[in-house]
């Protein structure tokens, strides 16, 4: 492979080997990673994905293409890894993660009004991230914790029985 | 994986109360499939590791619990199984009724409809669409296709057996796919959602192929006829020497070629095709095919009759014939046509034309091979079968990229590899076989002798040669040894540019690895030395006893698709057809007898011959047929001058092409779509070619154009159909007597093949070679004509891509194929580059001796520095402007892999 290339929806630059000349300095934490873990092969791709994502807070498109032109992994079983496990991102993160439960039992007890309200207070869309680097903001499923509904988790913390304004009072206390 | 290498082993299986007799270790869905018991089954292909994705092939197995997946259970004695109980026939009711939930079921404008699993299990398992509701994913949104010309994903037809991505991981083994997601959302993607084109996608459809309903299809095929519309017709592909089997789908209502498709099981392909057979057919229906014959006059071309063309071709023909002699008049016969056209175009030559004067561009490829092997061993051929690949322990290949020029040979070897081969890649470029050898040797072009001589050499020391073969089968060894001493390892080492060690290790994983089989191309022959290249590797196959055997040999991979054919049928200046020597009294009479005449006795020449006569204005008429020689040989400039002092010439072509616009004739062909006959592939085998469609306006089949010449000039020739052509062919040819179309009417058959009782030859030299004794040859080492020097520093080769197929008139007319490569390009190696400061994609100026070009430079490190290496597929970009003439000693083929040149920033 050899053309520089343009994701068909505006997806990232992918890193075609050699002199592309698109690679930021960035790619010494890669370098640092594979050098520890190696020889690297398939059967490593978790923990390689694991630390690739601790490092760069997410998993940048050119370091996946440089990560898989050295190792041999295929970008496409990467990939499929990567859009498995909930765990990996391939766009940038904050540093914090809003989860917003949108769950039945949440649901009816108001979990939208909180999540317009967190959604408004934050400045970010559902799945996104704050162009500060602060929060990225997701919808999950169920929580687990319907007897606390409406729930919002904040990193590790859970926040039950919320109102639009106790959310936002939560979340001012992130940086 | 699922290759089991058992054989004649079987079980007894007792399958809905019959006894079925099953392969030890096959599935027991292949089983049931193979005695003629039906079992609905979405995920499963034979070529594939099974993973019971899609349970509908359910089975009771006595004594077990539940319902089993039988593409995932092995034969096992005495198993009794039920196929159509009650209970699996309700649940695969009940699994249909939720994929179809899960499917947008629009059978009415599909363009899979009457040739979808799917709907064939539906209808039969009457499962209800309404059971549940729909949440089918939405159609329309982009996905990794959108910008493809080649296939398109629809989501919401996806029923996630994940064939697809099994096909292209296992077999293709390109990786440019996988299932993203989970739960509901899963889908098919490439990695981080690439456009397929940036992928590693190497465009061969098997992905399509495989997908059970209409979720991947071929995008330029849709909305140009429904699956039960289109009729399908079995014929060979017209590219490589492979000779894929594959189906044109057509509409017959259209008279048009809707897409290409390939059925599991056939033989040499299994189904697979590359992108090239997949893809490449848009040019049968360009509307820049010749449809009308054409005369010069005044320079110009002007429409005409047939009846006039062929009175004019007639009449010069014969004129210049009779009054310059045999030599002024010269024939090129096409490696791209059938067997039965160039059988008819050597005996145009030499009935009519009266003259030996007959060529096909082997001289331009595998002339070396001909020739070098036929001394060697006594026969040219490659010399073990595309099937027997997968069970050779170590491949040897050297100056060979099969998974570009060859790839379905390059799939059996992927084969082999994962059934644990060993590899030995000589190529001074990181081809995908390199990258993945166990050893790879990235030696200097044109030091191939040095290196098999130190080979060689290393080998005897090592005692790791065949004493008792060389004894019994082989002679002049002793001269042959005497020459190795020059060529030690450390020699070797240096001139070839390559670490000492690693020829060591070669020699020695060729010789212990028994089965061991060479591969090779024309990184082989395309030098001055060519048929030395060839006669070593014969040597070394000799030496080592690793020859003659299932597995074993020496395989020159053919580059076209029947230039084993054209050669075969004697389209060449020193024999007859099945290589009867034209100098042989008996064979003479043979042939004077079938023809009536009496055969010429001028020596001949090849194309490299034809075209120096013309320069030197000694060849006045020249036929030629199915060739654009002004782009495919060497020094285009100098041959372009050299043709145009040809009095007059015939050109014989689908297409308008550099040559044919010097001709002063042009008769309208048809191509390999358009008619019947026969090819050779490069494992000797002759296989059907079917006529699909209708030809464009008046364009007639060769055979018929070459009879009707010849009868112009005075040899009466006609035949009903080209199967009268073959039947005479073979009965004046004792290696293919034995075939007639109705033997290869299914599966083609491997000459030699001399009685119409024998099965056909897999693999040559069994227990005695073609010749008698193997015959050593002391092989020297001699460097190319032109060597890199002060001005000229660096070494240019080149040769051809996956992607198009040499002059690349046929394959750029398809989308797909132009959108991946749509221009030259020349590769450098990143140090080279640095120092002259251009980074990857930039342009940069090629100059050698004969003339320069700009083209786009790839920077990495695939070549070896000091190395550049170009395609010679684009026409606005003619790399052959920068090729040298220098030609090999014995078949004057050109020197095409190894020139100096120089590179600068234009
Ligand atoms: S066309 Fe071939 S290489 Fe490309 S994705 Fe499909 S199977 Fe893979
Ligand atoms: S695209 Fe076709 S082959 Fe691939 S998973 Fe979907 S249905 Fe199966
Ligand atoms: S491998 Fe050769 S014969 Fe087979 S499809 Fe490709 S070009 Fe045609
Ligand atoms: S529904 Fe929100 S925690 Fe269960
Ligand atoms: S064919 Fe067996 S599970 Fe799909």
């Amino acid at each position: 492979m050899t053309e520089v290339s343009k994701g068909h929806a505006g997806e990232p630059h992918v890193h075609r080997g050699e002199g592309c000349g698109c690679l930021a300095a960035d790619l010494a934490k890669a370098e640092e990673i594979l050098a520890e873990l190696s020889p690297v092969d398939s059967g490593d791709l978790i923990p390689l994905l694991q630390r690739l994502q601790d490092a760069y807070g997410y998993l940048p498109a050119d370091v996946l293409a440089e990560v898989s032109e050295r190792t041999g992994i295929p970008l496409s079983r990467m990939y499929g890894v990567i859009t498995f496990y909930t765990q990996f991102s391939t766009t940038p993160r904050g540093r914090h993660t809003i989860r917003c439960c949108t769950g039945t039992a949440c649901h009816v007890r108001g979990a939208k009004d909180v999540a317009e309200a967190l959604l408004h207070e934050v400045d970010v869309e559902v799945g996104g991230t704050t162009a500060d680097g602060r929060f990225t903001f997701e919808n999950v499923a169920c929580l687990g914790t319907c007897f606390l509904a409406p729930v919002v988790m904040v990193d590790d913390e859970y926040f039950g029985q919320l109102t639009p304004a106790k959310a936002r009072a939560i979340v001012k206390n992130y940086s | 994986m699922k290759e089991n290498t058992e054989k004649g082993n079987t079980v007894l299986v007792n399958i809905d109360g019959r006894e079925v007799a099953a392969t030890v270790g096959s599935s027991l869905l292949d089983a049931a499939l193979a005695a003629g018991i039906h079992i609905p089954h979405i995920c499963h292909d034979p070529r594939l590791t099974p993973t019971g994705a899609c349970r509908l092939c359910l089975v009771e197995i006595e004594g077990e619990r539940g319902f089993q997946t039988s593409c995932t259970r092995t034969v096992a004695q005495g198993m009794k199984v039920r196929t159509q109980t009650e209970g699996v026939r309700a649940s695969r009711k009940n699994t249909l009724e939720l994929l179809l939930s899960e499917h947008c079921v629009d059978c009415l404008t599909c363009d899979k409809d009457g040739d979808c699993l799917l709907q064939d299990y539906s209808y039969e398992y009457q499962a209800d669409k309404a059971r549940f509701p729909n949440v089918a994913p939405a159609a329309g949104e982009p996905n990794y296709t959108t910008e493809s010309f080649a296939l398109e994903y629809d989501p919401s037809k996806c029923v996630r057996c994940q064939k697809c991505v099994r096909y292209c991981q296992e077999v293709q083994m390109a990786e440019a796919i996988t299932m993203a997601n989970r739960g509901g959302s899963i889908e098919v993607s490439t990695g981080i959602g690439i456009s397929l084109n940036e992928s590693s996608c190497e465009l061969c459809g098997g992905c399509v192929n495989v997908c059970p309903t209409s979720a991947l299809y071929d995008k330029q095929a849709k909305g140009l006829g429904r699956s039960k519309d289109l009729k399908k017709v079995r014929t060979t592909c017209t590219y490589c020497g492979v000779g894929c089997q594959m189906d044109f789908n057509v509409n017959p209502k259209t008279n048009r070629i809707v897409r290409v498709t390939s059925e599991v099981g056939c033989i040499p392909n299994n189904g697979s095709l590359c992108v090239k057979g997949k893809y490449a057919f848009d040019f049968v229906h360009s509307p820049e095919r010749l449809t009308t014959p054409l005369i010069k006059e005044n320079g110009e071309f002007r429409e005409a009759t047939w009846d006039e063309a062929l009175a004019l071709v007639g009449k010069r023909m014969t004129e210049i014939r009779d009054q310059h002699g045999p030599d002024a008049i010269a024939f090129l016969s096409s490696s791209r046509c059938t067997n039965e056209e160039n059988y008819l175009m050597q005996k145009l030559a030499r009935t009519a034309g009266r003259t030996n004067n007959i060529d096909q561009c082997a001289t331009t490829c595998h002339g070396p091979s001909v020739a070098g092997l036929g001394e060697s061993l006594g026969s040219g051929a490659m010399t073990n079968a595309i099937v027997e690949i997968e069970d050779v322990q170590t491949l040897f290949l050297i100056g060979a990229n099969p998974t570009e020029a060859h790839p379905i040979v390059g799939l059996a070897m992927k084969k082999a590899l994962r059934k644990g081969a060993k590899l030995v890649v000589c190529d001074p470029r990181d081809t995908w076989m390199a990258k993945r050898a166990d050893i790879h040797i990235k030696h200097k072009p044109g030091t191939d002798n040095m290196l098999i001589n130190a080979m060689m050499g290393y080998i005897i020391e090592k005692n790791l040669h065949d004493p008792k073969f060389v004894e019994e089968r082989c002679e002049n060894y002793p001269a042959f040894l005497e020459n190795l001493k020059g060529y030690t390892i450390e020699k070797a080492a240096e001139e070839c540019g390559v670490p000492a060690h690693l020829i060591r290790e070669a020699a020695e994983m060729y010789a212990k690895g028994t089965p061991s089989s060479i591969f090779y191309t024309l990184g082989i022959t395309e030098h001055s030395c060519g048929t030395n290249n060839v006669r070593n590797l014969a040597n070394l196959a000799m030496l080592t006893g690793q020859i003659g055997k299932r597995s074993s040999g020496i395989n020159p991979l053919r580059g076209q698709n029947n230039v084993q054919g054209a050669c075969d049928m004697g389209a060449m200046h020193m024999a007859l057809s099945g290589y009867q020597k034209v100098t042989d009294p008996a064979v003479r009479a043979k042939f004077e007898a079938a023809w009536g005449v009496t055969l010429p006795t001028n020596v001949g020449g090849r194309v490299t011959d034809f075209m120096e006569h013309a320069g030197e204005g000694k060849l006045k008429a020249f036929y030629c047929f199915g060739e654009d020689p002004i782009r495919s040989e060497p020094n285009s400039t100098k041959l372009a001058e050299d043709m145009a002092k040809i009095d007059f010439l015939v050109s014989q072509e689908i297409f308008m092409t550099e040559t044919a616009k010097l001709a002063d004739v042009i008769l309208p062909a048809t191509c390999f779509a358009e008619k019947d006959g026969t090819f050779a592939n490069t494992e000797r085998r002759i296989q059907r070619v079917r006529k699909a469609v209708d030809a464009p306006g008046q364009a007639r089949p060769d055979w018929q154009i070459i009879s009707q010449v010849a009868t112009a000039m005075g040899y009466p020739m006609s035949y009903n159909d080209p199967g009268e052509i073959y039947d005479e062919m073979a009965a004046l040819s004792p290696n293919f007597a034995g075939i007639n179309y109705e033997r290869i009417d299914k599966v083609g058959i491997q000459w030699p093949c001399p009685t119409k009782e024998h099965p056909g030859t897999p693999f040559l030299h069994a227990g005695r070679f073609t010749r008698g004794l193997g015959l050593f040859q002391a092989i020297p080492h001699t460097p190319p004509v032109e060597v890199p020097d002060a001005e000229y520093p660096m070494i240019l080769s080149t040769g051809r891509t996956l992607f198009n197929y040499n002059i690349a008139n046929m394959t750029r007319k398809t989308a797909a194929i132009e959108h991946k490569q749509p221009e030259n390009f020349v590769e450098v190696h990143r140090d080279d580059a640095a120092a002259i400061g251009i980074k990857n994609g930039d342009m940069v100026k090629v100059e050698t001796r004969r003339g320069s070009l700009v083209v786009k430079a790839h920077v990495a490190r695939k070549v070896r520095p000091g190395m550049i290496w170009m395609a010679f597929h684009h026409e606005e970009s003619n790399t052959n402007l920068l090729t040298n003439d220098a030609f090999d000693t014995t078949t004057r083929t050109g020197e095409y892999k190894a020139c100096s040149a120089r590179i600068s920033k234009p």
